[in-house]
């Protein structure tokens, strides 16, 4: 399924008659080739004449002092060329996005298990692992701070000096107390969100190679080649110009590459030893070398008049952002301002703050902040259609925000706010198959595991709506750079596109070609790979590289459009304002023009141009203001088989509606729905990096477990494209929101075939069947 | 110790591989075939499938010296010498392939499944391919891609 | 390290007992994710992969010799009519690429309690065969081979050759408890295998107490109330009732504890369930 743009409201700008594979089709990727061949060079493919293996000796301990680090051992065997401590940080010794108070190695004290200590570097992985081992680090452990609550009392242990708030925000907007006293209905509830794992399939790699002026070349897996680098620079004490970095191939990142893994490390071996330096983790060493996603406990109370409207909305979320900053302010702003869902609520109070802890350190996540916030806020929303009696999507129709609403933060929505029209196109879905299938037991709950043949299955339909923010917030001076360079190769024009945007496996690389195509008419389009020789890019991350790269492509693009047509017009002697590129030349309208070719034969024409969108601006009192630069919103319909008895689920079926903005690629947008709907059903019934005291207890994807190609149904979306009003084409950022309602719509769907309350994600087993439950009440239904 | 075996095709010989490494090691590192991925290591997402002496396996639980001797493929041996095998090229075209780096494992497990089964239901591709973990497309993509490669394998056959 | 790769039986007794802490490895499936792990690292590897007679199956009056290096792909594919449950459980492990390679000895040599061949071979009485250079074969029943998490009755010259069992003569049903529908390890695990000619019911628990389990009471029970009420004659099945006590019997025959997969009392709960719900599918299917 999938619906056609609106008519009018679609506004892809060309210059041309769509040029095969521009912007709006259904274009495959150039990588594509190499990656279903297995030639395609992920960063832990790379491999170097003399290259050393780097491993990382890491914190047995959430929380510890340490008393002595003991190197000697290690350096003894014949294999290993360096053992490095904290001692041998060039800089800065500590990094982070926001704050740099992530310890490169850890020095004195580790605040969680898996905080790296030492660095081994040998001649193959095995010997780097065995020098490891001889690495003696002795702890004097400290009691570890766990729990977010008990981290924000007064007389709670420290993670950090300055007390365990990593970020708070507090909004407020009219008088909840005075609007409580309005409400004919009020509806509590506790939240809890499990730790998610980006859990992307190439794990943390690089490649860092020593250069002759003393700097370093490093080849990575990362999301922002920018934040790196500035990162690195200070902690290895180089200027920009000593280090020259580049994306090596990304194995998925869904946020868990914005932080630092290998960079600073693998380049410090490097530095040290002359030799190129490869450090790739295991999965295990996964788990503890990325940050997570933030586990929070949301406490909700709605209030609503007898015909529904909501009349005010408290909150607190409280979220575990573990021992160091990461994105956490950031999260923290984001899961306040999506806190009350995309609903008009004038009389709201609503609390977001992050805690240390010594648990896994937290950071982005897709979704950051509003998959949090929206488990909660949809969850209440059917709470409160319950204690109204009123069909959970009339209730949600009835509040949805629209052009003028503001949301918690007191923005106001401008066009287009399609909540009514995904509530109204959720509705209109045809209904679930029937229940019961063909008897297949791949589609019972529990699968091949043969647990039932039909008894206790129950079937559940749950709906939910969400949204987020677009792109950087609060005053962040967002852009993007992008070069664009057209040039005569053989007799053709050849366009380059040149930007540092890491190309993570969301096919940014494809629109930017598609891009280049449609606003220069050429066909053959080669994409550079991402380095910082040409300038900032940002983030491959807040659903914003589209709109920002895509917009700096766009805008170099005309620039050398531009130029073109200058050097045509000096040629010819023609006025520049009466002549067009079309079709490989530039012409005059009466068709006198010259070739494309010629005019760069001799002199390619280049340009660099910056985008930035829109300004925003840091929240003020209370938490109100013009924080962020665009919205987008999803919706999904969960059925969901549900084995009362044991347990156990089955999604049968997800629809995602959801509006995307103008469509530059349809294939790549479908892409990111199915893929973002599938990481929220993992959340919803299986996805938790389980910590007890500090510990990881499921560092393994034995144990943490992701959704299989028979956990996840077909998907289907219905997709509007709704056109932006200041973005390239019409584009909307679209990445994120399909990750944020798929999960509580398939609680919805498991709280409706069970009766059960399941306030908490990944729902357990134990949750459906409750302790205690008598059974045969389940049963005999 | 010294190990022998061929690799698609191609005899391979390399020595002071260590008693205790993978087959997946072996390829990636000593062979020069990173084309199988190293993702977990523990057999839980496919992506270092490969043929060993024609079963479908994770080349990453197989110990170096268990493929002494042993005929093996690997998605680098896949392709056709005049281009991409249909299933390659079918995963590329409906969109199956985003970061890539379960899809070599996907290929080859899909390319057991065609072999084995040539017109599968739709349970049976997801059957088949559970041991396969993407993250990043939701697998709706995966079996459209599959359902087009064994169309159009069919369609070779029919032609052949 | 040491990869010692017998090609005969006999040169893989002779490995073993020169070598006993060598560690045997047949589909690599457990061995080898310790050793990427750098979990362990033995001093020698025994490959096993290579000895053509653990890789045969016969039929020898009217029992199975299944050898230890028989794949779950080939119990699905060749002993699926005749070990029922087994190849139920067999179908549920892994993936198939874990089925290609894994073998039923090497769910043995792990011991694991998570295992999932142990539960069908503990229902359906198997008999394990065991060897050593020294002392030759010996037969050890699949109850009293389990010692202790990961722990099995092997001496440390001892190699598993191969699992006796009769073909299946009446229902024979497995299940199993994981929170994904596919290539999961169990959260708790049962079988249950009817005899109709010996007028017995078998049980086997896993991943519910520090070895696999069986639930002699729950067999008896069941089997009781079967033969007084003549529904093995009859092929009626017994009330809903009594199936609803044998799942509790199961379920109090478990020793389970609370860990990352599940809680003790979850797994009580799902055998109780699961107890229940197979026993009502094998005296369905055998009737």
């Amino acid at each position: 399924m999938r619906g056609a743009g609106q008519d009018g409201r679609t506004a892809v700008r060309t210059l041309f008659e769509r040029p095969a594979l521009g912007v709006g089709e259904r274009v495959v990727r150039q990588d594509g080739d190499l990656k279903v061949k297995g030639e395609f060079a992920f960063s832990s493919d790379l491999w170097m004449e003399g290259m050393l293996w780097g491993v990382t000796v890491r914190s047995s301990h959430p929380h510890a002092r340490i008393t002595s680090i003991e190197t000697g051992a290690a350096l003894a065997l014949a294999s290993v060329h360096a053992v490095l401590t904290h001692e041998d940080v060039p800089g800065r010794k500590t990094y982070g996005i926001k704050r740099a108070d992530q310890p490169v190695l850890a020095s004195d004290r580790v605040r969680y298990q898996g905080e790296p200590v030492a660095l081994v570097v040998a001649d193959s992985p095995e010997a780097a692992r065995r020098g490891a081992r001889k690495v003696e680090v002795s702890y004097e452990p400290l009691d570890p701070v766990v729990d977010p609550e008990l981290a924000l009392m007064p007389d709670a242990p420290r993670v950090h000096d300055q007390g365990n708030v990593t970020a708070s925000l507090h909004i407020r907007r009219g008088d909840v107390v005075a609007a409580a006293g309005a409400a004919d209905v009020i509806v509590e509830g506790e939240y809890e969100i499990g730790m998610q794992d980006q859990a992307f399939l190439g794990p943390e790699s690089g490649l860092a190679v020593p250069t002759p002026d003393g700097g370093v070349e490093l080849y990575v897996a990362t999301q922002n080649l920018y934040f790196d680098l500035d990162q690195m620079c200070e902690s290895l004490a180089l200027t920009r110009d000593q280090i020259r970095m580049t994306v090596a191939g990304v194995g998925g990142a869904f946020g868990g590459r914005e932080d630092l893994s290998v960079q600073i490390h693998a380049c410090m071996l490097a530095l040290h030893t002359g030799r190129p330096v490869k450090m790739v983790y295991s999965r295990e060493e996964s788990f503890y070398g990325h940050v997570h996603r933030h586990p929070g406990r949301l406490r909700y109370e709605h209030g609503a008049t007898r015909d529904g409207r909501l009349v005010y909305v408290r909150a607190r979320l409280l979220l575990d952002g573990g021992p160091y900053t990461s994105s956490s302010p950031s999260v923290c702003l984001n899961a306040g301002s999506t806190a009350v869902g995309p609903y008009r609520c004038d009389d709201i109070d609503v609390e977001s703050i992050v805690a240390f802890t010594n648990n896994p350190p937290c950071g982005a996540m897709r979704g950051f902040g509003a998959v949090q916030a929206c488990f909660a806020h949809e969850a209440q929303m059917d709470r409160l259609a319950a204690a109204l009696d009123l069909d959970p999507i009339e209730l949600r129709r009835r509040n949805a925000v629209e052009v003028g609403s503001a949301v918690a933060t007191g923005q106001q929505l401008e066009a287009p706010v399609p909540v009514r029209e995904l509530l109204e196109r959720l509705e209109r879905l045809p209904p679930p198959a029937a229940a019961g299938g063909d008897g297949d037991l791949l589609l019972l709950p529990g699968g091949t595991s043969n647990t039932t043949h039909g008894e206790g299955v129950r079937r559940g339909v749950g709906y939910a709506v969400g949204f987020k923010n677009v792109g950087f917030s609060a005053g962040f001076d967002d852009y993007s750079t992008a070069r664009v360079r057209v040039s005569a190769v053989h007799d053709q024009p050849l366009v380059e596109v040149h930007t540092s945007a890491a190309e993570v496996g969301q096919g940014g690389i494809v629109i930017h070609a598609q891009i280049a195509r449609t606003e220069l008419g050429v066909a053959d389009v080669m994409v550079l790979p991402a380095d910082t020789d040409v300038g900032d890019s940002g983030s491959t991350s807040a659903s914003r590289q589209s709109w920002l790269t895509g917009g700096a492509v766009q805008a170099a693009c005309i620039a050398v459009r531009e130029e073109l047509i200058r050097r045509a017009a000096g040629r010819l002697g023609e006025p520049e304002d009466e002549m067009r590129l079309v079709e490989g030349r530039v012409e005059t309208a009466s068709g006198l023009g010259i070739e494309l070719v010629e005019l760069v034969a001799a002199d390619p024409a280049v340009a660099v141009r910056e985008y930035r969108p829109r300004r925003t601006e840091p929240l003020g009192p209370d938490g109100q203001g013009h924080a962020h630069m665009a919205f987008s919103f999803a919706a999904h319909r969960a059925v969901v088989d549900v084995d009362v008895e044991l347990g156990l689920a089955r999604v049968v079926e997800l629809v995602a509606v959801l509006d995307v903005g103008t469509m530059l690629n349809p294939l790549a947008v479908e892409g990111q729905i199915e893929g973002g709907t599938a990481q929220g059903l993992g959340l919803a019934l299986m996805e938790e990096v389980k910590v007890n005291g500090g510990i990881v207890a499921n560092p393994s994807f034995t144990d943490y477990l992701v959704p299989t190609i028979l956990d996840v149904p077909r998907i289907d979306s219905e997709i509007l494209e709704l056109a932006q009003p200041d973005s390239p084409y019409g584009l909307n950022g679209m990445a994120e929101a399909p990750s944020i309602s798929s999960t509580p719509a398939i609680v919805a769907a498991l709280r409706a075939a069970t009766g059960r309350p399941l306030t908490r994600v990944p729902v357990q087993p134990t949750d459906i069947v409750a302790a205690g439950a008598a059974i045969h009440d389940l049963g005999a239904a | 110790m010294r190990l022998k075996c061929t690799v698609n095709g191609e005899a391979q010989e390399v020595d002071g591989v260590w008693e205790g490494e993978s087959l997946l090691y072996v390829l990636r590192e000593r062979m020069a075939l990173p084309g199988s991925k190293n993702a977990c290591e523990q057999g839980e997402c496919g992506s270092c499938s490969v043929y060993l002496n024609g079963n479908l396996v994770c080349s990453c639980l197989v110990a170096a010296g268990q493929a002494e001797g042993a005929d093996i493929t690997t998605v680098e041996g896949l392709a056709r010498e005049d281009g991409l095998h249909p299933i390659q090229r079918a995963f590329v075209e409906a969109g199956a392939v985003q970061c890539g780096f379960c899809t070599p494992g996907f290929v080859v497990a899909t390319h057991d499944l065609l072999r084995r089964n040539a017109d599968p239901s739709e349970m049976e591709i997801r059957e088949a391919l559970a041991g396969n973990l993407c993250r990043c497309t939701g697998y709706t993509k995966i079996v459209d891609a599959v359902r087009l490669a064994a169309e159009r394998l069919e369609l070779e056959r029919r032609q052949a | 390290m040491e990869f010692l790769q017998p090609s005969t039986w006999e040169e893989a007794l002779a490995a073993k007992a020169a070598f006993p802490d060598a560690v045997p490895i047949q589909g690599g499936t457990d061995v080898m994710v310790e050793m990427n792990f750098d979990r362990r690292r033995p001093d020698v590897l025994l490959d096993l992969g290579r000895v053509r007679e653990l890789a045969d199956w016969a039929s020898d009056a009217g029992s199975l010799r299944v050898g230890a290096g028989v794949t779950y792909a080939r119990v699905i594919a060749e002993l699926g009519a005749m070990l029922p449950g087994l190849a139920l459980a067999a179908r549920t492990v892994g993936s198939p690429q874990i089925r290609n390679r894994g073998t039923v000895g090497g769910n043995l040599g792990a011991a694991s309690p998570a295992g999932d061949s142990h539960p069908p071979l503990l229902a359906a009485g198997a008999v394990y065969e065991v060897a050593s250079a020294a002392r030759g074969a010996r037969r050890i029943p699949a109850h009293e081979f389990y010692l202790g998490p990961k722990r099995n009755a092997l001496e440390p010259d001892e190699l598993i050759a191969a699992i006796y069992l009769a073909p299946a003569a009446g229902g024979q049903q497995f299940a199993k408890v994981g929170t994904r529908n596919a290539m999961v390890i169990a959260a708790c695990s049962f079988a249950v295998a009817v005899d109709r000619s010996a007028r017995t019911i078998g049980t086997g628990i896993g991943s519910a107490g520090p070895t696999p389990l069986q639930a002699p009471d729950a067999e008896r029970y069941l089997a009781g109330v079967i033969t007084d009420e003549g529904l093995w004659e009859s092929g009626r099945l017994p009330d809903e009732a009594v199936l609803e006590r044998f799942g509790a019997l199961v379920a109090d025959a478990a020793r389970p504890i609370d860990d990352v997969r599940a809680t003790a009392s979850y797994r009580r709960h799902a055998l109780t369930v699961m107890g229940r719900r197979t026993a009502t599918w094998a005296l369905r299917d055998g009737r």
